[in-house]
């Protein structure tokens, strides 16, 4: 076999294309200029300049997020890759199949703290599912064909490969992605005894419920359908994480909405009531579990996981199932419609009964009076001026408005949804919205952010612009940090220790200064006129919605609690919510 | 009352750990790790354990295949039956990981360890040190007439109990392998 000589930065180039990735996210700097300068000559692979590598990886998991996709992102040595160990991070604990290349000082400097250098591969090895330091040219290409192998495959990931200068330089062998082979081939199909078991456990629960989680939507769109095609048939209600949203549709039948911390009443509450829980691809989170000695207590629990380690750690379980999602669905419908597709159906609209007993509850009620408008209503004519658009996606930032968006907005597709949920990185939503928009260029893109987290990454504003990108920055200002405000209400007395911004910036200027469109939404009858102003401008615009500032996000599990003792919206006593002990989580 | 003929708390169907659940009871468990001989492995298994909080008792890395890169990585740890399995499951999912070896569970298995001794003394202690050297089959590999250096294969209870012994003899350097370990029988585990 003849190997096409080059040199490792025309590898890097032809690697890319040979993976059939079409946009990197990235910034330039010394030890990546020979890479640059190959990008520099071809017209396959578009590069968008962020304006810092944060920015950078955050864009890649948005477009990774919103395809399904490994989304790719070029920085250079030193401060380039430490920048980015937050978006590594966040891809991690999400994860998000994302491949960053790093530069690094030529081979010979390593060690010898030479002018950018950082130990990458030292830096990066907890935050990156595998990460590879390159010392040869002859291995590059293959180690690049390695990392995406690795970043798809099993439970997704963040990679990284650094590549030092002298490598970018030298010649070697050019190895096509077909000669690559690999050992790393996680279990994709689940152990048919126990999905026999579960099946009949199926058959027999009197109250079960369905949690979905983002391994349904990391498993692929098949996977949604075999989710979708599970609930509609048994007619088992269904809650999904903040990752899974999507997976099954809101508008369904058998939708719950969002469970967790500030899931929904009837969610939460059916989770901890039921008799049989079938948890596919969500990982019994500490947002999802609340009090985990009181966690679901009469119900024995299945888990369809692909990663091993995920089975038993917070949960312990009575039928672990390790396996891709979509594979052991197909395995679990097939078997389950062999035995007659049945249900105890009987007792399953009682339990519906009791959902619905739940439901009257009205957990998201809120009233909208007065001149100043509340952030629930603001999602609220969001979500009913733009629902119908063919192509939606919704970012977030962290925070308040974070968990307003899920409770508010409906998510009928996977994909549709971008969201920090593992890591919580404030700064996220912008750039995510960025990476979106470059997958999907006529799409509509909506980053719902609150003040405090969209300036954390408010430089990407250049990005937009440059580029072109028509992603609407919907702020939901209340001048606070608003979920740190909520808990120092509830645990700290009241005392709103540097929970404010003392000099936030004129947004509408901002966005000017950038060449972009700002628009100021401080009434609720400005609110539907302000949205439509967004949804009609053709390029990148800010919205400034001013809400109440003293708002909480209800309904709540208070932490240290379980499932059943969720605090609702209105007519709280806050003072009092949070018990001793309750104080010390998170 | 459920109709669920699956009893709550069963772990008949765990893929992992078929044994009683004895949250409290703190087990220590001799791991064989199969590796890529690639740089930073070693850095992942140990990042792994300190990045999770989990104990390292003792660790044995060298290549043991020298045409393939193979490593053989020997771990004992402690925990409860739960955080081992974790331990497992977490090695089982670094990406040069090949396969993830529980000696203490599965089946009979012999461990040893090699270590040195520096015994420093004269006149009847040193005579004293020899002939217990003898009785633990410790082999002298190094004397000047006010030392022995020995070298000790055995268990790490047969080794701590030799140093027990040393201690009034003059015992002032131990230097020790850590545990290897394989599992008995004609089969590789």
């Amino acid at each position: 076999m003849t190997q096409e000589q080059m040199t490792g930065a025309r590898m890097v180039v032809e690697a890319l294309k040979d993976q059939g990735v079409e946009v990197v996210f990235g910034y330039p700097g010394g030890a990546v200029l020979p890479i640059y300068d190959e990008i520099f000559q071809q017209n396959h692979i578009r590069h968008v300049l962020a304006r810092h590598e944060q920015g950078a990886v955050h864009a890649a998991e948005g477009y990774a997020r919103s395809t399904g996709k490994p989304g790719v992102c070029l920085v250079t040595s030193g401060p380039g890759a430490t920048n980015a160990v937050t978006g590594l991070t966040d891809a991690l604990m999400d994860s998000i199949p994302i491949v960053v290349l790093t530069g690094q000082v030529p081979t010979f400097m390593i060690g010898n703290d030479a002018f950018q250098e950082a130990d990458t591969v030292g830096i990066t090895r907890p935050c990156t599912k595998h990460n590879w330091l390159v010392k040869e040219t002859d291995k590059l290409s293959e180690t690049i064909h390695q990392a995406f192998h690795v970043a798809i495959t099993g439970r997704p990931g963040p990679v990284l490969v650094d590549i030092p200068k002298d490598v970018q330089f030298a010649n070697g062998g050019y190895t096509k992605p077909e000669d690559v082979t690999s050992h790393y081939a996680p279990q994709t199909k689940g152990d048919m005894e126990v999905i026999e078991a579960l099946v009949e456990a199926i058959e027999t629960a009197e109250r079960p419920i369905v949690y979905s989680g983002g391994g349904v939507i990391n498993s692929g769109v098949k996977a949604s359908q075999l989710l979708r095609q599970l609930v509609d048939m048994t007619g088992f209600p269904i809650t999904s994480t903040l990752m899974g949203l999507g997976a099954y549709p809101a508008s369904g039948k058998s939708w719950l909405g969002m469970l967790g911390m500030h899931g929904l009443y009837e969610a939460n509450l059916a989770m901890h009531d039921c008799d049989l829980m079938i948890n596919i691809g969500a990982r019994f989170d500490d947002r999802i579990t609340g009090r985990v000695q009181d966690f679901s207590p009469g119900s024995v629990k299945a888990h369809i996981d692909i990663d091993p380690s995920s089975i038993n750690k917070v949960i312990r379980v009575e039928l672990p199932i390790i396996g891709d999602v979509s594979v052991v669905l197909e395995d679990l419908l097939k078997v389950w419609k062999s035995r007659g597709a049945k249900t105890n159906s009987a007792a399953v609209q009682d339990w519906w009964t009791q959902i619905e007993e739940w439901r009257k509850v009205d957990c998201l009620k809120y009233t909208q009076k007065g001149k100043t408008i509340k952030p629930q209503h603001a999602l609220v004519r969001l979500e009913e001026l733009t629902k119908d658009h063919p192509d939606r996606y919704i970012c977030t930032e962290v925070g308040q408005h974070q968990m307003w968006a899920a409770q508010y907005l409906n998510f009928e597709d996977p994909n549709r949804w971008m969201t920090s949920g593992g890591l919580g990185t404030m700064g996220y939503g912008f750039p995510s919205s960025i990476g979106v928009q470059m997958a999907h260029p006529d799409g509509l893109v909506i980053n719902v952010a609150g003040e405090a987290s969209w300036l954390m990454n408010m430089q990407e504003m250049g990005t937009a612009v440059q580029f072109n990108l028509p992603v609407k920055q919907f702020i939901l200002n209340n001048e606070r940090l608003g979920m740190v405000r909520q808990w120092q209400e509830l645990l700290h007395g009241e005392r709103y220790s540097h929970s404010w911004s003392e000099a936030l910036p004129d947004f509408v200027k901002l966005a000017e200064a950038f060449g972009a469109k700002g628009i100021l939404i401080e009434h609720p009858d400005d609110l539907d006129e302000g949205i439509k102003e967004m949804l009609a401008y053709d390029g990148p615009v800010i919205v400034d919605c001013l809400v109440e500032k003293h708002e909480n996000c209800f309904p709540m599990i208070p932490s240290g609690e379980p499932h059943n003792s969720m605090i609702l919206g209105e007519n709280v006593d806050t003072q009092t919510a949070i018990k001793e002990g309750g104080g010390v989580l998170v | 009352m459920s109709a669920l003929k699956i009893k709550k708390g069963t772990s008949k169907h765990s893929a992992y750990d078929l044994r009683d659940h004895h949250e409290e009871m703190i087990e220590r468990h001799t791991l064989a790790v199969m590796v890529d001989n690639e740089a930073g492995v070693l850095a992942r298994v140990i990042g792994l354990f300190s990045g999770r909080g989990y104990n390292i008792e003792s660790l044995t890395v060298a290549e043991v295949d020298h045409t393939g890169h193979r490593s053989r990585i020997t771990v004992v740890t402690t925990g409860t039956p739960s955080v081992i399995e974790q331990i497992k499951a977490q090695l089982g999912r670094i990406v040069p990981v090949h396969e993830v070896h529980d000696l203490t569970t599965e089946g009979p298995s012999v461990e040893r360890e090699l270590a040195l001794f520096k015994v420093s003394g004269k006149g009847d202690a040193r005579v004293e040190a020899l002939r217990l050297a003898d009785i633990f089959r410790a082999n002298v590999v190094d004397s000047t007439l006010d030392s022995f250096t020995f070298e000790v294969t055995g268990t790490s209870e047969k080794i701590d109990a030799f140093a027990d012994l040393m201690w009034p003899l003059g015992l002032t350097e131990i230097a020790r392998t850590g545990v290897v370990a394989l599992s008995r029988g004609e089969l590789a585990s």
